[in-house]
């Protein structure tokens, strides 16, 4: 079944009856060539390419709720590729031009958005700091703009830009960033797997892995064993406790993020802005809704909520920067665990389990990595060699010394 | 969440900052065979469990003591809380 706007006026004619399920439900079957663990936006996009660009046979998903329950559906949608590091932007860069022909490739409209992402600044300092990104980011032939105060003033008349402390003295920007529809990239890209011939399988949670002479030979599970020819894992939050069935400790904490959306309003954010002196980050969703957030709460949790004072400081940041945000009742507020890592930049590498392959790390930013990170662990299980975008991703950076880490933090997570 | 501190009673978490696994304070001998693959452990790996987690707490706007606080990170329900300085000096002996 393709989706067109023809198909769509048909269907709105003759009373939304030929509408189909989007993917098969389908029993395990005893083994497959590839497993991929956790049935996220990474999991998906993973078997997606490996079936479609790939051509691997005999792949399963294997989801322990339904299929996008984590965090692909709690993020705040946020796409951009306005990172600093030569280990990362080409990584980034390479998402953000996946992003733009998404929707064509896999026919499902994930309301990508290229709106622009307005990051401010408001000392001397950090404009020489966003100058040196923009100049980063245009070396890795993503788009950087840098803003002065009166251009920032022309798209956002609205924030605060005589804040004794804080003055807004301009913006970096990058137009092609933006957002997306969350539960469509999960939808699209599971849709897109099924069609390929991948066998998506919900409620089923792994439980362990059986591994013989350093060797993986397929997953138990809570719907009984499943062989596989390779395993891979991408379980964002849960990557530690996952990978300890394997007995492997990882560099991670798990981390829980909080977002909120107030009531819906009439268009007034034009892409996303970020506050640069707070932990405060909005957008609107196209139902009219504020959507922002701002740090992690910043002690271990797997609670998949958080605690007040997070959001009586994202309330502050927003109050701070845009004032007439106090006007915006709150209408939800939720969390979603990360998997902090010990640099803030992801792992996409192969374990010393042979067969065993692990995607890992992502942060509070792995939504934006989606394509990219499916497209590099596909490649990676179906070739054995990492994708060129990901080669400095790996698991041993930490023994090796070659962290990469954006913000100059430290192996502390809650810093990143 | 409040902190049950065993000297000044339940503080606000807000208070103190957060630093990790109180196996931080198991520091490696430097001078010791194996030093290198130990400290790399020490930094960068971590158990990272659902459940019961015994974690360090700095009372940085309190009394500037650091605690050893067990607290489940699945419900964020807190356990207990000592002095890491007593943690510390019970593992000497
Ligand atoms: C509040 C919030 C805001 C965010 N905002 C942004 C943003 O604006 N931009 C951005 O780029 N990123 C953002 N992120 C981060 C982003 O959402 C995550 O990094 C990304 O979604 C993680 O990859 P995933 O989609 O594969 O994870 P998930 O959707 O969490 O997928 C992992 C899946 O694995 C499953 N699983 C776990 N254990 C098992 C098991 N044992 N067996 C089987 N399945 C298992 C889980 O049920 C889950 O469905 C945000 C996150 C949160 C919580």
């Amino acid at each position: 079944m393709r989706f067109s706007g023809f198909r769509v006026i048909a269907e709105a004619l003759t009373g939304h009856k030929g509408w189909k399920p989007l993917w098969r439900n389908p029993d395990p079957q005893p083994a497959y060539d590839y497993v991929i663990v956790g049935g996220g936006g990474h999991g998906l996009a993973t078997a997606y390419y490996l079936a479609k660009t790939f051509r691997q046979a005999r792949i399963a998903v294997l989801e322990k709720g339904w299929l996008g329950s984590g965090n692909i559906g709690r993020n705040t949608t946020i796409i951009r590729s306005n990172y600093l590091l030569p280990g990362n932007e080409p990584f980034y860069e390479f998402s953000m031009k996946l992003w733009e022909g998404l929707e064509q490739e896999f026919n499902f409209n994930a309301m990508v958005s290229q709106r622009g992402i307005l990051n401010l600044i408001h000392t001397d300092g950090q404009r020489d700091a966003y100058r040196r990104r923009g100049n980063a980011m245009l070396l890795a032939g993503a788009d950087a703009e840098l803003l002065n105060r009166d251009q920032v003033r022309e798209m956002a008349p609205y924030l605060n830009f005589d804040n004794a402390r804080f003055p807004i003295k301009g913006g970096l920007v990058q137009r092609r960033a933006g957002t997306a529809r969350h539960d469509g990239v999960a939808w699209g890209y599971a849709r897109g797997a099924d069609i390929h011939g991948v066998d998506l399988i919900q409620n089923c949670e792994v439980t362990g892995f059986r591994i013989e002479n350093g060797r993986v030979l397929g997953v138990e599970t809570s719907r009984g064993y499943i062989g596989a020819g390779k395993v891979g894992v991408a379980v964002a939050g849960s990557s530690s406790r996952v990978m300890a069935m394997a007995g492997m400790r990882l560099p991670i904490e798990s981390h829980v993020l909080q977002a909120f959306v107030s009531e819906g309003l009439k268009p007034l954010i034009p892409g996303v802005i970020t506050f640069g002196a707070g932990h405060f980050y909005v957008s609107q969703s196209d139902k009219g809704g504020l959507v922002f957030g701002g740090d992690i709460d910043g002690y271990n949790s797997y609670a998949q909520r958080g605690n007040l004072p997070v959001i009586e400081d994202v309330a502050e940041g927003g109050m701070a920067l845009m004032p007439m945000i106090g006007r915006a009742r709150l209408l939800r507020t939720w969390g979603g665990i990360m998997d902090m890592s010990m640099d803030g930049t992801p792992i996409i590498d192969k374990t010393p389990v042979e067969g065993l392959f692990l995607n890992a790390g992502w942060c509070y930013g792995g939504f934006k990595a989606t394509p990219a990170s499916g497209y590099a662990f596909a490649h990676l299980l179906a070739t054995g060699q990492t994708h060129d975008t990901t080669r400095f991703m790996r698991l041993d950076r930490f023994e090796r010394g070659h962290v990469i880490d954006e913000k100059g933090m430290g192996a502390q997570p809650n810093l990143h | 969440m409040l902190i049950p501190h065993p000297l000044l009673g339940p503080r606000d978490a807000q208070e103190f900052t957060y630093l990790g696994d109180a196996s931080l304070l198991n520091r490696p001998d430097g001078m010791a065979e194996g030093a290198l693959p130990a400290f790399c452990d020490y930094v960068y790996l971590r158990d990272n469990p659902a459940g019961i987690h015994r974690e360090l707490w700095f009372h940085e706007q309190g009394d500037r003591s650091w605690l050893v606080v067990t607290r489940n990170t699945l419900t964020h329900e807190i356990l207990g809380a000592e002095l890491a300085r007593d943690v510390a000096l019970r593992r000497q002996k």
